[in-house]
């Protein structure tokens, strides 16, 4: 698989020596039982798929509901408590700090948060299948 | 007339126009066109999408609802950002290895049904054209105000930029201009909110009156207002006017000296609602009260903390957050965006990326809308608040720097209706294009025209107020309709066609009326003008539950496919059950292996990697 002496004459320097790979090792693998199952929609398939959409639908609505637990109390709270728009922070009432700033990073944590989980499971079913 | 915002928008005309002739190099069949070859990375779509999902009512709308109505504004950045997280929790991932290409595309995909498929692209194209419009105003108002150009030649000059970049390179060229206006937008609102901040704290008006103060703001210095429009101004404080021309105010209630002084004479302005008239020319003295436009919040405490006010403003609030975070899901031109992503790991990772540089924009309108109240105040007399990012520059800085910054902000907005026009044309022309007229792409450029007539038509013949709230229909609307059907659709295995039907029919419906009749009525306040301007408390769960219950009534039709889409849209992509939908015969069969695309090694590539 050397390329170095067989190069043409001409060149005057040979080649760096290249690593060549003929075929991925994983493609060359035989099709794993399970993928066929999951192709054929067995029943063992078909239960692996649901598990896999429940876990992922589990995790969803979670994040889904804390999240809206979160923002959805924020209109009630600053309506009905007013303590809180008499607050001060660096001379700006709180509650712009609370719809202003706040919301852009709690969102951006639950989608980390989400795109890990989602991926996670994904991983876990990766794990069945190649077994 | 500012020569340096026509200058910076015309440096941004030629960029995009730059941007999209080299794009389009090699840009021939219809899978570069409609889909950028699938082959966008998760940075460069994330831009792009940001860069398209930023339009006026971000860049311009946020700012100028603020002015007028205070911290219950900061909820349409909020909403427009939590939408996304909507999207990565239930809709990236599974739509785009559904594998299908537009909405009514998935629609078929999932339900094995043509109805509901025509019924998704009427509903798509109805939804885009909704977006289309107010985008096409602003960019008109804004033209107009900046450059000196008239209102229609700016709405055309954008239409025929957006229609070159589309008809050029379609999807690729698109992508790539609009990965570079998510910087131009960027830039363009974060320097000048930091100029202009440190501009604020050095400067000490001597009548600059406290937001906390239970007084509405008031004029720096003489002040020259033009009413465009009719308009009803509440009046908090008692002050003389100057009328210079035009008709000039009239009480609706309340006492008013003088009144009907007609041009060249003074009015005592009571407290009170009055009304002034198109085409009235008033002055205001130095140090005078502002009037505001009735639908603002007059004084300045009740503009900067949340009032304990009448419980249908909370309804407004809940309905606002449901139509942004659900409604962003079902928004043509975000969705389309996903597709060009090549796997669904990689779609869902997009939105994540999205989601934090929406976030970081998102910070400095606030600031913009906060500065606005003490130095244009003269925008609540007009009612055209979302002039406010145009017009605080100059207002703040005498002389070049203000002009310049000026240009700055004139040039972001600027970018901001040309990415996102493109974006609804693109996803609306590919949408009628897959569905009506497949085939050769003379017809995609055929319909791409096509599609732009009657929403320009439409900017032509009115002009638009809020462009936020007119934006917010289109969210409404897509709420209404598409949430229901892409998140059972991804998530519920009962879900059948004429569930789907009812859903897409009532919800769709439903906004229809309330817009209708909300036009009808015009303006008013209470419960009702709540329901109607802000629909989406009630439609949505009204749709969401009429999908539920006719796909329970018609059980027996679940679809005989269900299974086998399931088993796609939520395995990894790894198992390489993924299967494009062919977009160059519409709704022919799909493909079903690399074999048909052999000609093109970089595919061929990509395929073979994701198989193993």
């Amino acid at each position: 698989m050397t390329t170095g002496r067989t190069s043409s004459a001409h060149q005057q320097r040979a080649p760096r020596r290249k690593r060549v790979v003929l075929a991925d090792r994983r493609g060359s693998r035989d099709v794993p039982r399970t993928i066929i199952d999951l192709e054929n929609q067995s029943s063992m398939g078909e239960a692996m798929i649901r598990n896999l959409v429940r876990a992922q639908l589990r995790s969803s609505l979670w994040l889904a509901a804390i999240s809206a637990a979160f923002l959805g109390a924020l209109p009630v709270l600053l309506r009905y408590v007013p303590v809180l728009s008499e607050i001060r922070l660096f001379g700006i009432p709180l509650p712009w700090f609370l719809l202003g700033v706040l919301p852009f990073p709690f969102i951006l944590l639950i989608g980390y948060i989400g795109t890990r989980k989602a991926e996670q499971h994904e991983r876990e079913f990766m794990d069945m299948v190649d077994r | 007339m500012n020569p340096w915002a026509l200058g910076g928008v015309a440096l941004i005309a030629v960029v995009t126009f730059a941007l999209a002739m080299w794009g389009s190099r090699g840009a021939r069949t219809t899978s570069d066109f409609l889909l950028a070859r699938r082959m966008v990375g998760v940075e460069r779509n994330a831009a792009a999408i940001a860069g398209e999902y930023l339009s006026a009512a971000s860049f311009l709308g946020v700012a100028g609802l603020l002015l007028k109505d205070g911290i219950e504004a900061l909820w349409y950045p909020i909403g427009y950002t939590a939408g996304y997280l909507a999207l990565i929790l239930f809709v990236a991932a599974p739509l785009r290895r559904s594998g299908a290409y537009t909405l009514p595309d998935f629609a078929q995909v999932r339900l094995d049904s043509t109805r509901v498929r025509a019924v998704s692209t009427v509903l798509v194209v109805l939804i885009g054209w909704l977006y289309l419009v107010p985008q096409l105003q602003a960019a008109g108002v804004t033209l107009s105000t900046v450059t000196g150009i008239t209102y229609s030649s700016g709405i055309l000059a954008v239409a025929v930029i957006v229609l070159a970049g589309v008809l050029s390179g379609g999807m690729r060229v698109v992508t790539l201009v609009q990965a570079f206006q998510y910087g131009i937008k960027l830039f363009a609102i974060s320097v000048p909110v930091f100029v202009l901040f440190f501009v604020f704290l050095g400067q000490d008006e001597q009548h600059r009156r406290g937001l906390d103060e239970p007084v509405p703001p008031a004029f720096e210095r003489t002040t020259t207002v033009r009413i465009e429009t009719d308009v009803r101004l509440r009046v908090t404080e008692p002050v003389w006017v100057d009328v210079l021309s035009g008709p000039g105010p009239e009480a609706l209630d309340g006492v008013a000296d003088s009144e009907g002084a007609g041009s060249g004479g003074s009015v005592y302005l009571t407290e009170g609602i009055h009304s002034v008239r198109a085409d009235s020319e008033l002055r205001f003295p130095e140090g005078s009260a502002v009037p505001a436009v009735a639908d603002a919040e007059p004084d300045n405490r009740s503009w900067l903390l949340p009032q304990s006010g009448d419980s249908y403003e909370l309804f407004e609030t809940y309905s606002l957050m449901l139509s942004t975070f659900l409604g962003t899901m079902g928004l043509p031109h975000v969705l389309m965006r996903f597709y060009t992503n090549p796997t669904g790991q990689g779609a869902r990772r997009t939105s994540f990326v999205v989601l934090g540089l929406l976030g970081v924009f998102y910070l400095f309108p606030t600031i913009f809308g906060v500065l606005s109240r003490f130095y244009v105040p003269q925008l609540l007399v007009t009612g055209n608040t979302d002039a406010a990012v145009l017009l605080l520059p100059t207002a703040m800085l005498q002389g070049w720097p203000g002009e310049l910054i000026g240009a700055v902000t004139a040039a972001g907005a600027f970018a901001a209706f040309l990415s996102t026009s493109s974006g609804l044309v693109m996803s609306v022309s590919s949408v009628l294009f897959t569905d009506l007229l497949p085939g050769k792409l003379g017809n995609f450029r055929l319909i791409a025209l096509g599609s732009c007539i009657l929403p320009v038509a439409l900017a032509l013949i009115a002009i638009g107020r809020d462009i936020s709230q007119s934006v917010g229909l289109a969210f409404a609307m897509a709420a209404s309709t598409f949430f229901p059907l892409l998140v059972l659709g991804i998530w519920w295995r009962k879900l059948t066609a004429a569930g789907a039907m009812g859903g897409l029919v009532v919800g769709g419906g439903l906004v229809l009326i309330a817009v209708l009749t909300g036009a009808f009525l015009g303006d008013g306040y209470g419960w009702w003008s709540a329901v109607l301007l802000q629909p989406a408390a009630f439609t949505v769960p009204v749709a969401f539950v009429v999908t539920v219950v006719v796909s329970k009534l018609t059980g027996r039709n679940v679809p005989s496919g269900t299974g086998r889409v399931m088993l796609r849209m939520h395995t990894p992509d790894r198992l390489g059950f993924l299967r494009d939908r062919s977009v160059d015969q519409g709704e022919a069969a799909e493909r079903v292996s690399s074999t048909s695309r052999g000609g093109r090694g970089r595919h061929r590539l990509v395929r073979a990697r994701r198989r193993s």
